[in-house]
């Protein structure tokens, strides 16, 4: 499976309070949440944002809550991969069971720039900056990570299994 | 194969003689909880699930304490849905605001007994990692796993590496557990543990108190550790002793130690009289100063609370400092008992006499200002000390607005001041 879309680059320690405000928690609603998306460190992001579009960022991306809401908002909002260098663990936990693809390549931050055009590939890992033209080796995903990304998050793997 | 206590509890509970940090398990869980932000979105996914009941009524926990007593409509939706559910399924630990059991999570579990050394805990809230304070195992999770292990009472882990932590001396006058925690979190940074254990050793444990090694472990999150863990010994045993009498008597608890050839990533080691009072400032935990290098920074509001700062020491520590002082002029300080029992107590006492005569406004129970949800949420420019855990942007308000995380002690004694300040100021 293979996504590509625009980068929206972001530093080091992005946590969940400003990926989504905790005064927004009062619902899970994705369509309510994707509305304010990155709101406390990019305003516009929910207005500039587009289907496939992806987030490069720094150390530690999604540090903070275990609020599951942060990957729905960023999901809802149509991006289609978080690239970082790497990620706190409950996000990292969350983003696989909400179907939010994520891949950790240290080396990808480091060269690709806001607004460069990439492409991903879930099977071989390989993320490719095609306004460059450099590529990079991310570890890709185990099968049955996959299975859940195919699925759209573990409650659909989950449903999926049972029936199996 | 040595193992750590939190390597030795997840092997226990996956019916393994022995796990290696690295290693996917499926392991039982003792107790699994959620709060009213979310539980909700979990009851969602258990119902699509198809299941009919909780695993065991008795080990699935709901807490309402974020936005409670509800703070708007939608809120009080969140409420009415988990009080539903936890009505219609029999949860044991749901209570209403107000009764002697109710409080924040993570002030209540330990205190009211539920949670004992050895155990395995996951909630979907990120200080779930509280409980590693009594010899147990807890990690926060969201809310689809958080709905998964309601309906099966298991869930799958990576086992942890471990940074051991070796303490020794004591901490001086005023030096609490959250500047012991803070100070760590300014030595490792925010990333400092990912994924990792705290493992904490050495006899500097026996001058820590029970609730500061509930602030200790409460934090371990704030340095991306997956859970942190003290050893479990007199000061425990005294505590559990009160808490669960019942349990402590008929030895239903168990107290892991780490092998003594057990392996580490790192091992840190801090002599506790090092420890200053410590302030974090503006926007991470880890930007950490000492509090004396502060005293320029004016303040506007004070919060004493929160599940890192809400026990029962914490607010006996802020009546000691406001006795015989008035609040700032310039300053509202809000004091939070973190629970409906040291609310009680603090009345009992006649604590709260002292804090509201010193000016303080006294809340009932909640997390509230903490994540900016509410009773005392900041404005444009405002800045608060904050006993609570988080100080990232816009956590208690205006993206504009600033939090500096302390202890107790610097946190009165700068509502007193009207900037940072220190007790011996006073």
């Amino acid at each position: 499976m293979k996504v590509s879309g625009n980068v929206f680059k972001f530093g080091d320690n992005i946590d969940t309070d400003v990926i989504i405000p905790a005064r927004y928690l009062t619902s899970a609603d994705p369509d309510h949440l994707k509305e304010h998306c990155m709101e406390d460190i990019d305003k516009s992001f929910k207005d500039k944002v587009k289907p496939g579009d992806i987030i490069v960022a720094g150390r530690n991306f999604g540090c903070g809550s275990s609020r599951e809401h942060a990957p729905v908002a960023i999901k809802a909002s149509g991006v289609s991969l978080v690239i970082a260098s790497d990620f706190a663990r409950i996000f990292y936990r969350n983003s696989i069971n909400v179907g939010l693809p994520i891949l950790e390549c240290p080396e990808a931050f480091e060269k690709i720039s806001e607004g460069d055009q990439i492409e991903a590939d879930f099977d071989t890992g390989i993320i490719t900056d095609k306004t460059t033209g450099e590529s990079f080796q991310s570890k890709p995903f185990p099968e049955f990570i996959k299975k859940i990304m195919a699925c759209g998050g573990l409650l659909g793997y989950t449903e999926s299994e049972l029936k199996d | 194969m040595p193992m750590t206590m939190t390597q030795k509890i997840l092997a226990d509970h996956a019916g393994l003689d022995s796990v290696a940090p690295g290693d996917l398990i499926e392991a039982r869980l003792d107790y699994v909880l959620g709060n009213d932000v979310t539980t909700p979105p979990a009851i969602k996914v258990f119902e699509k699930l198809g299941v009919k009941d909780v695993f065991d009524k008795d080990r699935v926990l709901m807490i309402q304490d974020h936005f409670t007593p509800n703070k708007d409509i939608k809120s009080a939706e969140l409420n009415k849905t988990m009080r539903c559910f936890a009505r219609e399924h029999e949860i044991t630990h749901y209570y209403e605001l107000g009764r002697k059991e109710m409080g924040i999570e993570h002030v209540i579990l330990p205190d009211n007994g539920i949670v004992l050394p050895g155990d395995l805990v996951i909630g979907a809230d990120s200080h779930t990692c509280t409980y590693g304070a009594l010899g147990s195992f807890s990690t926060g999770v969201g809310s689809t796993d958080l709905a998964c292990a309601m309906a099966r009472g298991v869930t799958w882990f990576k086992v942890p590496d471990a940074i051991k932590i070796n303490l020794t001396g004591c901490l001086n006058k005023f030096v609490t557990g959250k500047d012991l925690i803070l100070y760590i979190i300014g030595k490792i940074g925010v990333d400092g543990a990912l994924y990792k254990s705290l493992e904490f050793a050495g006899d500097g444990i026996r001058s820590l108190s029970m609730d500061g090694r509930l602030t200790v472990c409460n934090m371990a999150i704030e340095c991306g550790a997956k859970n942190g863990i003290f050893p479990v010994d007199e000061i425990t045993l005294q505590y559990i002793s009160k808490t669960n009498p019942e349990r402590f008597s008929a030895k239903d608890f168990k107290a892991y130690t780490a092998d003594v050839d057990a392996e580490y990533s790192q091992v840190i080691d801090i002599d506790l009289a090092d420890v200053p009072l410590t302030v974090a400032l503006p926007h991470l935990p880890s930007n950490t100063r000492n509090a004396s290098d502060c005293t320029d920074m004016k303040i506007d509001q004070v919060v004493i609370g929160s599940c890192t700062n809400g026990r029962l020491e914490d607010i006996a520590t802020a009546v000691d400092i406001f006795k015989g002082h008035k609040v700032h002029e310039n300053v509202r300080c809000i004091v939070i008992p973190g629970s409906q029992k040291v609310y009680r107590q603090a009345l009992d006492n006649g604590w709260l006499q002292i804090l509201d005569d010193a000016g303080c406004v006294i809340s009932t129970p909640t997390c509230g200002p903490c994540l900016g949800g509410h009773m005392g949420v900041l404005a444009k420019g405002e800045r608060c000390v904050s006993t609570t855990n988080r100080n990232f942007v816009g956590r208690m308000g205006d993206v504009e607005s600033e939090v500096i995380l302390s202890g107790v002690p610097v946190a009165a004694s700068s509502a007193i001041l009207g900037r940072v300040g220190t007790p011996d100021e006073l």
